[in-house]
């Protein structure tokens, strides 16, 4: 596979951008976010309220931006750390225990990634959540329940600091703050080496593929 | 690690590389696809000039957002009828089978793949739909997959993905009356909480669990993923194999014989390692129903809500959430809470077993005044075999409404919905908030045959009143 490397740095990302010949498909290193914090607390935060589910009537994942949290943003009034007006350009999101549990909808980490949100540090996360943002790009680490609060808390003081997620020393800085945090190794691999849309790496194995389905014997039986 | 379990066989079985990242890819047997998930996935494989690579181990079906009332073409809903036509379209493009409604094998996907003999044991099994789970009650590894590997499993018919540990969850002893599948699960959620099995795939077994019919086990398997288990199974057994035998994708002639010894093959071996072993007793489970907003929050019918001090601290924020969104006091008995509507059926409790269940209880009653009943098959063909047990009119005649088949009132993508804070009882799977609909509503989970109950008097009640 043919691999060409040139840099570009994004608004509030330091990215590599790497193109991959074998699928033509535009890959990118993720190796650090570099923006502003947004908190938001509870445990079990599911899909349903990230993007309520009568907003999953669509064939494409645009406006779902304006529609992430919807219910829960209704009922806070203005209230909601996605409405309140410090944390407009915020792209880390900081969350608590079992974030993304529930449905399968990729439609949460798009709306998510829609509204801005580029990087998530969370106590814990809901396992098909935590798939699908690595599946699109939106690296997820974790930090024990002490960590999580102090950075909350240290958000909520000062909107305004700069906040990085450095997934090569596995740190996130906050103002003047520094945190280590973890992160699946797999994902963070496939974030590093900008392998995280793993369509391309999946396709370019066809003959191996074809190789474990036919030692498979249920492709072979007859059902009539 | 685990060894020597279902799981590590069937993981090895289809794994086709271990990519850089140390995650396997691994190929999926066995594709489903619905309108929800699949539109865009089938937008990517366009923009990247991909094909389908096995347009023959995906099946289509449309259920979320499918009207139960009125189905004519085109949808009220114009946006469901958008998303009706993405699918149609794809799945013509592609080669696809796909059961559409009106062709007799429409339904929820997680009941129309088991009931035509599509999932076997040993398969790998995907859709973009957490509720996959379900089909590991016939030994599949079973995932719930997201937009992005819909288009993975099209392109490549594998998936990438970090192999999960093993927790073995034993359910021994006999099931009280009036205790189903339903009520085990939700105990077990409970129990282990909603985050217990998150890196886990659960095996459930034990006698418990091997008396279970293969619609039972379905029901157990199905909220798996509510425990943060991405997969449950049930290893294979005669059950299983009575079930399959004679549907219209089962194994034929010789390799039936040749399935059943692959099948028996990958049980897991009786000295099979595992991570963690969990053992419950049957016998202290009562019919359970959801008080709160996570389906963890559940209590025995007979209990009272629990107060904020009963619990671990970690679980009183959300406890104190629950209590405000659903109107309910700690200390409060569940039984007696007012009904508004009340909903059986979707990939939890939708199948014939479960109609035949409720209407047992629904028989000669009357639906509470001002409660809003309703039954909804789970597939055309549930809906087909119920009408000709007459269940239908058993259902008609207690003042029930009896519609077609599809996902209905459990997420509410289509026309059934709770209004305002109207509270459900419900044999579906999820209680969060706004999940039926209303963001403002409000759901009790529970077995069909404790929603009949609650559907007669009006409130909740102890189905096992009824059972002596």
């Amino acid at each position: 596979m043919l691999h060409l490397y040139t840099s570009a740095n994004h608004s509030c990302t330091q990215r590599c951008i790497l193109y991959v010949f074998t699928t033509q498909i535009l890959m990118t290193q993720i190796t650090q976010i570099s923006g502003h914090g947004i908190p938001l607390t509870g445990n079990d935060i599911d899909t349903d309220r990230i993007i309520p589910a009568r907003f999953l009537r669509c064939v494409t994942f645009d406006g779902l931006g304006e529609k992430v949290f919807a219910d829960d943003r209704s009922q806070a009034q203005e209230k909601h750390p996605f409405d309140q007006p410090q944390y407009q350009n915020a792209n880390i999101l900081v969350v608590n225990n079992n974030f993304g549990c529930g449905s399968s909808r990729e439609h949460a980490p798009q709306a998510l990634s829609k509204w801005g949100i580029q990087a998530i540090v969370g106590e814990s996360f809901a396992e098909i959540f935590f798939g699908n943002c690595v599946a699109i790009g939106i690296p997820c680490v974790t930090a024990d329940r002490d960590t999580v609060q102090q950075l909350q808390q240290a958000i909520a003081d000062h909107p305004e600091a700069p906040m990085t997620v450095n997934l090569e020393t596995l740190e996130v800085h906050c103002g003047s703050q520094v945190f280590s945090v973890q992160m699946n190794p797999g994902a963070q691999q496939m974030m590093r080496s900008g392998t995280w849309d793993s369509c391309g790496q999946l396709t370019a194995q066809s003959d191996q593929i074809r190789a474990t389905a036919a030692q498979l014997p249920y492709l072979s039986w007859q059902t009539n | 690690m685990s060894k020597g379990t279902l799981f590590d066989k069937v993981w090895q079985a289809h794994t086709v590389s271990v990519l850089p990242s140390g995650q396997t890819q691994l190929f999926i047997g066995l594709h489903l696809i619905h309108e929800v998930t699949s539109p865009q996935a089938f937008a990517m494989l366009r923009d990247r000039g991909l094909k389908v690579l096995y347009p023959d181990r995906t099946v289509a079906t449309v259920d979320h957002i499918v009207p139960t009332e009125n189905q004519a073409r085109p949808f009220v809903d114009v946006l469901a009828e958008e998303m009706m036509q993405s699918l149609e379209q794809n799945a013509k493009e592609n080669n696809i089978r796909f059961y559409n409604i009106g062709s007799g094998n429409q339904g929820i996907v997680h009941v129309i793949a088991p009931e035509q003999g599509l999932t076997q044991p040993g398969m790998t099994i995907a859709c973009g739909d957490s509720h996959t789970s379900t089909h590991g009650a016939f030994g599949a590894i079973a995932l719930g997959i997201g937009t992005s590997q819909v288009r993975d499993v099209l392109a490549s018919q594998t998936l990438a993905l970090s192999k999960l540990k093993v927790r073995r969850i034993e359910v021994n002893g006999e099931l009280p009356p009036g205790v189903y599948a339903k009520d085990v699960i939700l105990h077990i959620i409970r129990h282990l909480g909603v985050k217990g099995g998150v890196g886990y795939a659960y095996e459930y077994g034990g006698s418990a669990i091997a008396a279970m019919s293969i619609e039972e086990r379905m029901t157990l398997c199905n909220m798996s993923i509510e425990g943060g288990a991405r997969c449950g199974y049930v290893n294979p057994d005669e059950t299983t194999y009575n079930y399959l035998k004679g549907r219209d994708f089962a194994p034929k002639g010789d390799d039936w014989d040749k399935a059943v010894e692959w099948w028996n093959s990958i049980r897991s071996d009786g000295d099979a390692e595992y991570d963690d072993v969990v053992q419950f007793n049957a016998a202290d489970i009562s019919p359970t129903v959801t008080w709160g907003i996570t389906p963890g929050q559940g209590i025995g019918v007979a209990e009272c809500i629990p107060a904020l001090d009963s619990m671990p601290e970690s679980e009183q924020a959300i406890a104190s959430e629950a209590y405000k969104y659903m109107q309910l006091q700690p200390g409060q008995p569940i039984v007696g809470t007012k009904i508004d509507v009340c909903f059986v059926g979707s990939c939890t409790n939708g199948r014939l077993s479960d109609l035949r269940e409720a209407a047992k209880f629904a028989k000669g009653h009357k639906v509470a005044n001002g409660v809003k009943a309703f039954i909804v098959p789970g597939s055309e063909r549930v809906k087909q075999q119920a009408e000709a047990e007459g269940l239908d009119k058993i259902f008609e005649a207690a003042g029930f409404e009896w519609r077609e088949a599809g996902c209905s009132m459990c997420l509410a993508m289509n026309p059934d919905k709770l209004q305002g804070d109207q509270i459900s009882a419900s044999s579906s799977n999820r209680n969060f908030k706004g999940r039926q609909g209303s963001s403002t509503g409000r759901t009790l989970l529970m077995s069909p045959a404790m929603v009949i109950a609650a559907a007669i008097q009006g409130k909740v009640a102890d189905v096992r009143e009824l059972v002596s």
